[in-house]
């Protein structure tokens, strides 16, 4: 079926193709795929066939170093892979623990951090007044924090999206201020003019123009929260990849402990792909912030 | 040099602005004042950096005047501060999140006019400044000078009485800017709006305006006006004229250019 759109008409002159669009818009028309989903596949490979090859290249070196090396230092892919098939592993339910904790602490984490950021901008006293104690306190290692988390909330998933959340908050709040206080200021002048409220300036003008750094913001903060909710688990959990790796290490389970971290990694990326491509849908690429 | 015969429609009484502190303040604008009447194109002409742009600034109430008085509006037209007034920058100031009409939609929605006659009434605009058919474009697929004409639409999709323009061709390459003059020439000849044009191109101000307002450097001080009496219609060709010739020969030695 793509391919029939793709052919030229059978009495297709190109002159007279081309001359029927108004001038200038067939060439900004951004890339088509003509074809169907197979034709993205391909696509997409020929696009990043070097990222693609690392990783097959990555997994290849690692199969084969694992053949001079004891099982329980570096253990095969396959015997890693195998680990999933072994009931007494658990593996959903600690994936959907960490998944919670990781989604948890991050969804909170831009929530309160953009809100935060929000209000600063509106109150510019109340940044004055609080964006000091906040730099102070981003100082803190949050991670060295999560002990005292536990002490105060107990242990399991709520205190790790708690310590997720202390970890992605502060490049929230500080991105999205820098966001908004960067609003071009003719910007604000061309709707000044015409009397334009606060309200709309901000909902036409300073929110939208700040979403890129909001979204920056939101890349760091993805790929802090899944330490923050590791951490977390380390210290006080009875279920997640972090509490099993720690369990796992004891027996020197290595294919085990190897399957976990795959799949917080796999867990990481999910979320970060989730940011990229809303990103993606509602930013602009050329507002996009790198 | 006649004194308009219409009540103006804008008129500026002995401004004076100055900005920074008591110590070293810097005088911007000092004892400017002259009238416009409707329907008027006034091309502001001065050296760069002379105080034309808070001179305009003052007149669309972004900033405000430390002396004088700033009147808008006359017995035939009334003039309401939130919707009479359209404004051109010199950046085109498109945001880069909506498409070429929502752009020029922004001041309809601000102002909560009905969404269906001002879409209808951008269509319009975007043909009358060359734009047909890049309505659902992104600002980034234009040229800097179709990004301009985008930001001249949205600056009269509310209709306003009174357009201020800073600059708005300062940006562009020699061509398009004189290209974009005889535009806007034929865009302010059938809008019959009031024009207010701030520019350093002496040519620009003469071709384009009915008066040229001609101010020394910092504080911008009124040297002179003039009355521009050329043909209505005007092409590029008539800067060669001689008539054109003598104006901005005047303007130059104004300006203590000569």
């Amino acid at each position: 079926m793509g391919s029939a759109e793709t052919k030229p008409s059978a009495n297709g002159v190109g002159v007279a193709d081309i001359a029927e669009q108004p001038p200038g818009v067939a060439g900004i028309a951004g890339p088509r795929h003509p074809g169907g989903p197979s034709y993205a596949v391909v696509a997409f490979c020929g696009r990043h066939w070097v990222a693609i090859l690392v990783h097959v290249a990555f997994v290849a070196l690692w199969w084969e170093a694992s053949r001079y090396v004891p099982r329980f230092i570096l253990p095969s892919p396959a015997e890693t892979i195998a680990t999933l098939w072994v009931p007494r592993y658990n593996w959903p339910r600690h994936v959907v623990a960490t998944a919670i904790e990781v989604f948890g602490g991050f969804s909170l984490a831009v929530l309160v951090g953009v809100a935060l950021a929000v209000v600063f901008n509106w109150w510019p006293a109340v940044n004055r007044a609080t964006m000091p104690l906040l730099v102070t306190l981003n100082m803190i290692p949050k991670v060295a924090m999560a002990p005292l988390f536990i002490v105060w909330l107990s242990y399991g998933v709520g205190p790790n999206i708690v310590i997720g959340f202390a970890i992605c908050f502060f490049p929230m709040v500080i991105n999205t201020s820098r966001g908004l206080a960067e609003v071009e200021p003719d910007l604000i002048d061309l709707v000044r003019v015409i009397r334009a409220s606060r309200w709309q300036i901000f909902a036409k003008i300073a929110l939208p123009s700040a979403l890129p750094f909001i979204f920056s913001g939101m890349r760091v903060a993805a790929v802090l929260a899944v330490a923050g909710a590791i951490v977390g688990e380390f210290i006080g959990s009875d279920q997640g990849l972090g509490y099993l790796m720690m369990s796992l290490q004891a027996t020197l389970d290595t294919p085990g402990m190897f399957m976990a971290l795959a799949l917080v990694t796999l867990i990481g990326v999910a979320l970060y792909g989730i940011v990229i491509l809303t990103e993606r849908a509602i930013v602009p690429a050329d507002a996009r912030v790198s | 040099m006649s004194a308009p015969t219409l009540e103006p429609f804008v008129k500026l009484d002995r401004l004076r602005k100055s900005y920074g502190g008591r110590q070293n303040s810097l005088l911007a604008v000092s004892d400017v004042s002259f009238d416009v009447g409707p329907g008027e194109f006034v091309s502001l002409v001065g050296p760069s950096g002379c105080g034309k742009s808070t001179l305009l600034k003052i007149v669309a109430g972004l900033n405000r005047q430390d002396e004088g008085e700033v009147r808008i509006g006359c017995a035939g037209q009334p003039f309401d501060p939130a919707r009479d007034i359209g404004m051109v920058f010199q950046q085109p100031l498109l945001l880069k999140w909506r498409s070429v009409i929502d752009n020029v939609l922004l001041p309809a929605e601000i102002l909560g006019l009905p969404a269906a006659e001002s879409r209808e009434r951008a269509r319009e605009l975007l043909k009358l400044v060359g734009l047909a058919g890049f309505e659902a474009s992104r600002p980034y697929e234009l040229s800097g000078g179709m990004q301009q004409r985008a930001a001249i639409a949205r600056a009269f999709i509310h209709d306003p009485k009174l357009v201020l323009m800073d600059e708005p061709f300062g940006a562009l390459d020699a061509l398009t800017r004189e290209r974009m003059n005889v535009e806007l020439r034929r865009i302010w000849q059938q809008s019959g709006k009031t024009i207010l044009f701030v520019t350093h191109s002496i040519t620009e101000a003469v071709f384009l305006g009915t008066q040229v307002v001609v101010l020394t450097a910092r504080p911008a001080r009124m040297a002179a006006r003039i009355e521009i009496v050329l043909p209505a219609v005007r092409d590029l060709g008539i800067k060669t004229h001689e008539a054109f010739g003598t104006y901005t020969r005047r303007i130059y030695e104004l300006l203590g250019m000569t």
